[in-house]
């Protein structure tokens, strides 16, 4: 069962109605004993950067999630600000990340005439085409994003795919069980289908 | 390279969706859930569902209605019509759309959008307006699906929606709805100069080439438009159709 966390924020339903397409058991919860027993973890996440955090951290799920995610290494894929919270934190907000990837969500900055926030659909490149979450994508796959910040990595090999908004930023990000993609999956056609259905399979 | 949206505008009236022009004779084009779910399968950009009756009526939005078509959607999908609080785009946002469009709730007040936008997101929010071009120039924006006219420029009501938190505007022009014989390109031009949010430009999209004028020479950052989605032929026999994504 994948186990996607509900901290009260963001459209769950649209996660969980691409798992059920895909006939892979998903549930919607903030239960510590449904967490714990979860094959995989889902964290989305929407909106401002310091909500996500603050209503995260006052479902009291952190420690657990560290547990399961850190140590007993289940799979986990951040989506959006889920994503981001997976750095050390970002320029939006004040409030620390969770610091498990080694990077920081920074502005995109205001180039040409490109209207901030970047909203709209983006074509992908693979940058470590072994991983298993970018593993068989579509050479023509594209992602819808809707964001104002990204994932600005510390070390290129955490980098999985990429996009450009003006300027080259990470599309998705992962270390081994760790993964997060600045777009949405659940939102992205048969490309998003294909994606989480790899995350699905992943072992 | 930045790929514009493409986004068809659905209107639904009761159970139903139909298409106008200029805002009034509704033609009855099929049933929502239907049409949703070609417009899916077909792997559109993005949808825009209005209902046109519920501002007007004075009611709230169609709870189970909306949770149906969200279910058929794989791609974002922004809902508006009848939305006064919180509360309500709540419910909606809970209902799997991603996006609450406010209109005509938007003219008394601006303070909802921003307690919206605090919550969920400024990208959560789509501040519409509908703009009718004014017998001595300039255009004027209009509420309650172009009944009311507010005297207001769209030019400056765009800036106190994006100043109120909105995530993007979409403009509509009412002369151009369902002409099928281009954009307001004047309008649109105005309005994107004023806001540094994206602007979706809807009303009068006949082809494609339309689609990239509105792009090319009005600064809209998506194009949407209703007519050209589900009318085939001069007769408008209704037909579902969208561009392959190479065509824009």
């Amino acid at each position: 069962m994948i186990a996607i966390v509900d901290y009260a924020i963001g459209n769950l339903a649209a996660v969980a109605n691409m798992f059920n397409r895909l006939g892979v058991a998903c549930e919607i919860t903030s239960d510590i004993e449904r967490i714990r027993r979860a094959e995989k973890i889902v964290l989305p996440g929407n909106g401002a950067f310091d909500a996500c955090m603050q209503g995260l951290r006052a479902t009291g799920l952190i420690p657990l999630l560290e547990e399961r995610v850190l140590h007993e290494k289940t799979p986990l894929l951040g989506i959006c600000v889920g994503a981001q919270m997976l750095g050390h934190g970002s320029e939006e907000g004040a409030e620390p990340g969770l610091g498990w990837i080694d990077m920081q969500a920074k502005r995109l900055p205001a180039l040409l005439d490109l209207r901030i926030p970047h909203m709209g659909w983006c074509h992908v490149k693979r940058s470590a085409p072994a991983h298993s979450l970018v593993q068989g994508m579509d050479e023509d796959a594209r992602f819808y994003f809707v964001h104002s910040y990204y994932l600005a990595t510390a070390h290129a090999e955490d980098v999985l795919l990429t996009a450009t908004y003006g300027i080259d930023f990470a599309a998705a990000v992962g270390q081994n069980n760790i993964v997060g993609v600045q777009f949405h999956p659940e939102k992205s056609h048969s490309f998003g289908k294909q994606l989480l259905g790899q995350f699905a399979r992943f072992s | 390279m930045v790929r514009a949206r493409v986004i068809p505008c659905l209107l639904l009236r009761g159970h139903g969706l139909v298409k106008t022009r200029k805002f009034k004779d509704p033609v009855y084009v099929g049933d929502p859930v239907n049409a949703v779910r070609i417009f899916s399968e077909k792997e559109v950009d993005e949808l825009v569902i209005l209902d046109i009756d519920a501002s007007r009526e004075g009611r709230e939005p169609n709870y189970d209605l909306v949770a149906e078509i969200a279910g058929e959607c794989f791609m974002p999908v922004a809902y508006g019509g009848g939305i006064k609080t919180l509360d309500q785009a709540r419910k909606l946002i809970r209902c799997g759309i991603e996006k609450v469009v406010i209109n005509s709730a938007s003219i008394e007040s601006t303070g909802f959008i921003r307690t919206i936008a605090d919550v969920f997101g400024s990208q959560a929010v789509v501040g519409s307006i509908d703009a009718r071009r004014a017998l001595l120039g300039g255009h004027r924006v209009f509420i309650k699906s172009g009944l009311v006219d507010t005297k207001l420029k769209p030019e400056d009501h765009a800036v106190a929606l994006e100043q109120a938190g909105v995530g993007e505007i979409f403009l509509n022009s009412i002369d151009c709805d369902g002409q099928m014989e281009g954009y307001d390109i004047e309008l649109i031009k105005k309005v994107s100069a004023k806001v540094n949010v994206p602007v979706v430009a809807c009303g009068g999209a006949g082809t494609l080439d339309h689609m990239r004028r509105a792009m090319s020479e009005s600064g809209a950052s998506a194009v949407a438009a209703g007519s050209m989605f589900v009318f085939h032929g001069k007769h408008r026999a209704v037909l579902i159709n969208y561009p392959t994504g190479t065509e824009i």
